[in-house]
């Protein structure tokens, strides 16, 4: 990535691509939350930042004024490639959403546990014998594209290429066009195929149930169902995968946080809870298309808006001792997956991989710690999570537990 | 907003309703307390039953407000008795 612009101040001229941010983003915010609630960037053709958790969820009640068929923060702003229905509003929003919803309820996402659960001791097999290991490489981003291509019912092997996919459309496409719309051709192509396949011979996954479903009767075109799986590839890869790695990064960080979910592994769901508002990893866009004020600053149509989940979850005003991670928080009102009609589809499909990959991750590996002089490296953009997480595992951690 | 004390209530005398235009289905309310919540085919939120609060679950049902992303759960405390 070529060298950007430094930030002169981040009230006025933020960067979410600069290396200050994607290193470390949470002084940045709870200076912006205290200072500049809503700050300003005339970067990427004009942003907002929205950091509290009370403006934050006005935006995103709001469809009248934002709108979500862009959500994505690129340079130049390029035509937008619809996702249904993550990039739709209402009233088509609805029955779009509502066909999907049956197959990601809690009760649905309980089938692929057992799988989840397996995927995670095979992987876990080669590492725990060892010494040392990528808890984000070896580990954490593993498990999303395997548990999401069961769903879908592809080959458990792209996982290379869904990754290079991720990559290239969330974070080399923010600047780079041309790696996004390669992204957007090659998996319009790979996708044509299987819809394709399935026509001729249904299975029971998700690609099957799409090339057949209706709405209003009507079957949905091939660009819908594209742009859907598209949406569901992209989005169950790289939030999982960075919430898994930012659980690891946690507790290899926390000793005693650490022990004592090994101690106490029902307290696990609720920890996940808590690691979901701390380390939220998604950062959401929405476009302005009608002239607005947000907590007194006034908010100019055809800019972008970027709602911080993350920083709204560690808003003061709405969680005491919001920088702090409590793992038997309770209660919690976290937004890490969204407000409003955008409620992330796959939320509980996320809990249950996070819950079920620190459950085999702790009874197999106890004892793990951050390696000595680790560099561990974050994802940049509007998705975050450890893509290089080194750890040292088991005895030879040494005086480090 | 959320903990805020509450007095303890007799049994029967709070009832639970949730607002169906603001739930999203997040499904906290299920995972606090399964006893007063169920969920639909969409996976979005119901109160079981005409939503009255059985005795002992007076903790839960404020647990299961205060959890609530969208604010979609009222507790109501019923007149009289």
């Amino acid at each position: 990535m070529p060298t950007r612009p430094p930030v002169t101040d981040w009230g006025s001229d933020f960067d979410h691509l600069d290396p200050a941010w994607t290193d470390n983003p949470y002084p940045i915010w709870d200076e912006l939350q205290q200072k500049c609630p809503i700050a300003h960037t005339d970067r990427y053709m004009g942003v907002y930042f929205v950091s509290r958790y009370e403006d934050v969820r006005a935006v995103a009640l709001d469809a009248e004024h934002f709108s979500s068929r862009a959500i994505a923060i690129r340079e130049g702003r390029p035509p937008v490639v619809p996702a249904p229905p993550i990039t739709s509003g209402p009233p088509a929003h609805s029955a779009q959403k509502k066909l999907l919803l049956p197959a990601f309820t809690p009760d649905a996402i309980r089938r692929y546990e057992p799988q989840t659960r397996a995927i995670c001791r095979e992987l876990l097999e080669p590492i725990a014998g060892r010494s040392s290991c990528d808890g984000a490489v070896d580990y954490a981003q593993e498990i999303p594209v395997r548990v999401i291509a069961a769903m879908l019912g592809v080959s458990p092997q792209s996982g290379d290429l869904f990754r290079r996919w991720v990559h290239e459309f969330l974070e080399l496409g923010v600047t780079d066009r041309n790696a996004m719309e390669r992204a957007v051709a090659e998996m319009r192509a790979f996708f044509a195929a299987e819809i394709a396949e399935r026509r001729k011979t249904p299975r029971e996954d998700l690609i099957s149930f799409l090339a057949e479903a209706r709405i209003d009767g009507r079957k949905l075109d091939d660009e819908h169902i594209t742009g859907t799986l598209r949406l569901l590839l992209l989005a169950g890869v790289d939030t999982t995968w960075s919430m898994i790695g930012s659980c690891l990064w946690h507790l290899a960080n926390h000793p005693d946080d650490r022990k004592r979910l090994v101690a106490e592994p029902a307290l696990i769901p609720t920890a996940v809870e808590e690691f979901l508002r701390a380390y939220a990893p998604a950062t959401v866009g929405r476009e302005i298309v009608k002239e607005t004020q947000i907590n007194g600053r006034q908010l100019k149509e055809g800019e972008m808006v970027m709602l911080s989940f993350p920083a709204a979850n560690r808003d003061p005003a709405a969680f005491p001792d919001a920088s702090r991670v409590v793992i038997d928080r309770s209660p919690n009102r976290h937004a890490a997956f969204g407000l409003g009609i955008h409620r992330c589809l796959g939320s509980h499909l996320a809990r249950m991989e996070i819950t079920v990959a620190l459950q085999e991750w702790l009874a197999k590996i106890p004892d793990f710690a951050m390696a000595p002089d680790a560099k561990v490296t974050w994802s940049a953009g509007q998705l975050r999570g450890p893509r290089i997480l080194p750890l040292v595992l088991g005895g030879s951690m040494g005086q480090q537990s | 907003m959320s903990s805020k004390p509450h007095r303890l209530a007799g049994p029967g005398l709070l009832r639970v309703q949730i607002d169906r235009e603001r739930c999203q289905g997040h499904a906290r309310c299920v995972a606090v307390a399964s006893e007063l919540f169920r969920l639909d085919a969409f996976g979005n939120a119901h109160e079981i039953g005409d939503g009255t609060v059985p005795a002992g679950l007076e903790v839960k049902v404020r647990l299961a407000a205060a959890d609530c992303p969208e604010l979609a759960i009222a507790i109501i405390e019923k007149q009289g008795a």
